[in-house]
């Protein structure tokens, strides 16, 4: 018992981190919220085939993931299968990069990248089609590696780099929409006077 | 290819720590000499950090609790 307790404690403290990416995954707090109490529950009485010395995030995920895919999406009527377009490699890059030319001072796309709201980051990552959005989220988000996400995912490595590949494109086009939509792709007016 | 295709192509398995000692290096090297090649390297990891940053949460006390107390549950459950 003193085992499983030590366990918990542990687990308590990767919360922040499952329930963020419970949130994506759903995209409502209420699901959110019983996801990850469905997971812990899960782990806490399936301790006994977790190896210590293990990843014990890695492991929850994979939970969390599981426990998702077999409760939550089941309430859809069907998997989200949706592809992505076809979008160029450096998309955000090549239309906002480079601006420091235009400005003195802090990187000019630093401060523009800063510009994006919690809730507009939020959002691009959520519109992402499900299968790209867990593998965008492991990665980027969590900075699980490549071996890790296709464990949590149980799909091949290479399954797992072009769905970074094309989620991490199809991510920077929504949050180029996003900045188009409030003028923050041209530097002059806010900062002219500064 | 040519060492900047070579740069650009492998970006993300650079930011996303993936490379051999060797190819991390030697694309260490090239950035080094090369700014045009840096520029989108350092675009790339600037807005991850963003991402990383801007996609945290924090988890309600209330939900926590209530966590806590399902958890606390189970354990009695298990010990019975």
């Amino acid at each position: 018992m003193a085992d499983r307790a030590t366990f918990a404690d542990q687990a308590m403290d990767l919360m922040p981190s499952l329930y963020a990416a419970a949130l994506r995954m759903t995209r409502n707090p209420a699901d959110a919220e019983d996801l990850v109490q469905e997971t812990y529950l899960r782990a806490y009485r399936g301790f006994g085939s977790f190896e210590q010395g293990t990843n014990l995030k890695a492991w929850l995920y994979r939970i969390l993931t599981n426990t998702y895919i077999n409760s939550y999406r089941a309430k859809k009527r069907r998997p989200d299968e949706t592809e992505l377009d076809e979008v160029e490699d450096l998309y955000l890059y090549r239309r906002i990069g480079g601006l420091e030319a235009a400005m003195a001072g802090r990187s000019a796309e630093e401060e523009l990248l800063d510009r994006f709201t919690d809730a507009e980051v939020k959002e691009a990552l959520e519109s992402l089609p499900e299968n790209f959005r867990m593998a965008v989220l492991l990665a980027d988000v969590e900075g699980f590696a490549y071996k890790e996400i296709a464990d949590i995912l149980d799909i091949p490595i290479g399954t797992v780099m072009s769905r970074l590949h094309r989620g991490r494109k199809a991510l920077q086009k929504r949050l180029y929409e996003f900045a188009v939509e409030r003028n923050l792709t041209d530097p002059t007016p806010d900062d002219a006077h500064v | 290819m040519s060492d900047c295709e070579n740069a650009l192509h492998e970006l993300y398995g650079y930011l996303d720590g993936e490379l051999t000692d060797e190819r991390r290096a030697a694309i260490q090297h090239h950035l080094d000499g090369c700014q045009p090649c840096a520029e989108p390297y350092d675009f790339e990891a600037e807005l991850r950090n963003v991402v990383r940053r801007k996609c945290a949460e924090q988890v309600p006390a209330s939900v926590m609790a209530k966590i806590r107390a399902a958890l606390d549950a189970e354990a009695t459950k298990l010990s019975d």
